[in-house]
């Protein structure tokens, strides 16, 4: 664990611990809404977000790239809804309907454009690249404390530090909304809580981390820690804070453990190279959210217990 | 091109090219009927789940038999492994949702992302075995017709004809458990086997359709095709031949034009195709479409101002509203300064009677009136039977006197 780990790996496991707490954080309300798909969702829609800001600008330059998956994630939703509404379908299928139809034709796109000469394919929106970003500038502990390799931080670190600060300025801010929002939209409309606007807002912010997220961990990652550390949290404990909690304690021990092993556990089994870091990462929280399942202690059913002790 | 199109439309462009989109015919047509049953159970997204949870059996299978055999691309074997997992990912959701507090959605969702990230770790072992034929397993993530082998093809047919000849067979439980499970259970209908059954349908057209439509876009054809046919019908049976028509014609076209060149993904095409007909259906349909409820809507708006300003004839009010003035015109009530005709006034007198009849009959049966889907423009001998409408009209006259 010296320079080379400072220079190769640190940032990756900072990038992968920020992105999976800025995505479990939200993940706690996706949960309790039922609309834990959403990510799913909003992570499909990303690539044809993508294909189109490359052929309008010509470069995959991040921020061309954010926007064009910003405004993508964001017409998804809209569409989403009118489908709903206008087509009276449930919102499963709604949402079904328009993510597939879009990733379809991002798919169709980038297999039109000749995107040979740059970056830019299916597969790294899937599953991005943790391991490839690197800190050039570290040469060891003490880079932390020097400014100048600090200014040379990839920039994936500020930007998901970014994000995260922004999801926690979100909760802060709307905490009171959000709580009675998704427990009782029906009080929260009667107190003029506007449950439906921050049903929304709660919406946009899932789609601004999963657009920051993918470029640095790809969608699948995504995905995960959106639905698994909350859903595990949601088996440990009946309060919203502590269940915050919980879920921003597994998404980083997911986040460190599942890095570790993708980056050092092929090596100590004696293979030569390293396997998928976002995987990995997706891999553990599964296994945390089994164990939960198997142990957490709030993971019954309220009343389900009785029935199962009675059989 | 064109040629190449219409050759490729009427089978003449090879054997091969003939078999797949046949294949992809009838696999489009199983998934749709399959699909129509789980979009009726609210279910649709469950195959999101089947479908990405075939991605580390895939590669599993790959693995083993590249270490067995040296080549791991036998496409039944991928299959096999693909199956035996995404079975795993399915016992998974049912697991979650039945045994913890955690919501379908939630469990969906898990399965799905947990899965695929263990598949995407098995492919990044599998690059880093350097075998150099990864390219039979990169064609399951976004499906690759071209390039099909003969066998591959022949299986792909075979497979999801056996799939639909199940569907039909099983129609009958498949339909009563979709809408009432405590009356199928007393028709002897096991439900717990016909729900297993229809996971399984979904699994075996899953699989199935990995090698033409991809693991990621799979889902498509049994969400997409189904939604699309619950506009044009109420009936289930209907339901499910338009659904199965809708996914035949989008898989059978999808692999006609993908046929044609490189750069034409098959499972894109064939989820774009089947986009057109949603969007088509969605606008259009004469039960559902928005065409058509825009329509029912200016029909019932007219109507009522019809209604009203003829009530306001008979009362000798002024109307001052420009669509009222511009119906009653229209229909010859009222001449262009505003005063009524004949046919007007003797149309204000029918209207007021109506009224009172309506307003009686409200006031004497409430409860029927509220369950009559009452909104007072029926006219009264339609909705009514006589002898109750001329009980309503004798009271009426008694009422009047």
């Amino acid at each position: 664990m010296g320079a080379d780990f400072v220079m190769l790996g640190l940032v990756p496991l900072v990038v992968g611990v920020l992105t999976s707490v800025a995505c479990a954080l939200l993940g706690n309300f996706l949960v309790l809404r039922r609309q834990a798909l959403i990510g799913d969702a909003v992570s499909h829609v990303v690539l044809p977000g993508i294909v189109l800001a490359y052929l309008a600008t010509g470069t995959v330059a991040a921020g061309a790239m954010l926007l064009g998956a910003g405004a993508a994630a964001i017409a998804a939703l809209v569409l989403i809804e009118i489908v709903r509404r206008a087509g009276r379908i449930e919102p499963g299928a709604a949402m079904g309907v328009v993510f597939t139809a879009l990733f379809a034709a991002g798919v169709l796109l980038l297999e039109q454009t000749d995107t040979g000469k740059v970056h830019l394919d299916v597969e790294h929106a899937l599953y991005g690249n943790l391991e490839s970003i690197v800190w050039f500038a570290a040469d060891g502990w003490g880079s932390l404390l020097d400014p100048a390799a600090l200014a040379e931080l990839p920039p994936p670190v500020p930007r998901l530090a970014l994000a995260l600060a922004a999801v926690i300025a979100f909760i802060a801010l709307f905490w009171k909304e959000l709580f009675i929002g998704t427990f009782d939209p029906g009080f929260a409309e009667s107190v003029g809580a506007r449950p439906g606007l921050t049903g929304f807002a709660l919406v946009v912010m899932v789609a601004v981390v999963a657009v920051m997220a993918f470029d640095a961990v790809g969608a699948i990652i995504v995905v995960a820690m959106f639905i698994c550390p909350a859903g595990a949290a949601r088996l440990m404990t009946d309060r919203l804070l502590p269940q915050l909690a919980w879920s921003v304690a597994f998404a980083t021990a997911a986040a460190v453990a599942g890095y570790m092993l993708a980056a050092y556990g092929p090596l100590w089994l004696g293979f030569a190279s390293s396997v998928s870091a976002a995987g990995m990462i997706a891999t553990v929280s599964g296994g945390i959210l089994a164990l939960a399942c198997l142990v957490g202690p709030r993971r019954h059913r309220r009343g389900m217990q009785a029935a199962d002790g009675g059989a | 091109m064109l040629d190449a199109f219409v050759a490729a439309l009427f089978l003449q462009a090879g054997y091969n090219t003939a078999l797949v989109t046949a294949g992809a015919a009838v696999l489009g047509a199983s998934a749709g009927a399959i699909g129509a049953f789980m979009l009726l159970r609210k279910r649709s997204l469950v195959s999101d789940a089947i479908s990405h949870a075939t991605l580390p059996g895939l590669a599993l299978a790959f693995i083993v038999m590249a270490l067995a055999t040296g080549d791991g691309r036998f496409m039944p074997g991928l299959l096999a492994g693909a199956a035996l997992s995404a079975g795993l990912g399915l016992v998974a959701v049912e697991w979650i949702t039945r045994r913890t507090r955690l919501t379908e959605d939630v469990a969906i969702g898990a399965v799905l992302s947990v899965f695929f990230g263990l598949g995407i770790v098995l492919l990044t072992v599998i690059q880093a075995m350097d075998t150099g034929r990864q390219a039979g397993i990169s064609g399951f993530l976004l499906g690759s017709t071209a390039g099909m082998l003969r066998s591959e093809a022949e299986v792909i047919a075979v497979a999801a004809t056996l799939t639909g000849l199940a569907i039909f067979v099983l129609r009958r439980p498949l339909t009563l458990v979709c809408f009432d499970q405590e009356y199928a259970a007393t028709q002897g209908v096991n439900v717990r086997a016909t729900d297993l059954a229809t996971m399984a349908l979904v699994l075996a057209v899953t699989v199935i359709g990995l090698k033409v439509a991809g693991l990621v876009l799979i889902v498509a054809l049994t969400i997409l095709p189904p939604v699309a046919a619950r506009f044009w019908t109420n009936r289930v049976e209907r339901m499910v031949l338009i659904a199965a028509a809708i996914g035949a014609v989008a898989a059978y076209l999808g692999a006609v034009v993908s046929s044609l060149g490189p750069g034409l993904p098959t499972g894109a095409l064939i989820v774009l195709v089947s986009f057109a007909i949603f969007l088509f259906s969605l606008v259009f349909s004469p039960l559902r479409g928005l065409l058509a409820g825009q329509m029912t809507t200016l029909a019932l708006r007219k109507r009522v101002h019809e209604r009203q300003g003829l009530l306001a004839l008979a009362r000798d009010e002024p109307i001052y509203d420009p669509l009222t003035l511009k119906v009653l015109r229209r229909a010859g009530y009222i001449r262009a300064d505003g005063a009524a005709t004949l046919e007007g006034r003797s149309a204000a007198l029918a209207a007021t009677r109506e009224e009172a009849l309506w307003g009686l009959y409200r006031k004497l049966f409430p409860d029927q009136a509220l369950n009559a889907d009452y909104h007072g423009l029926t006219p009264i001998n339609e909705a009514l039977p006589p002898d109750v409408v001329r009980d309503l009209e004798q009271r009426c006259n008694l009422r009047a006197a």
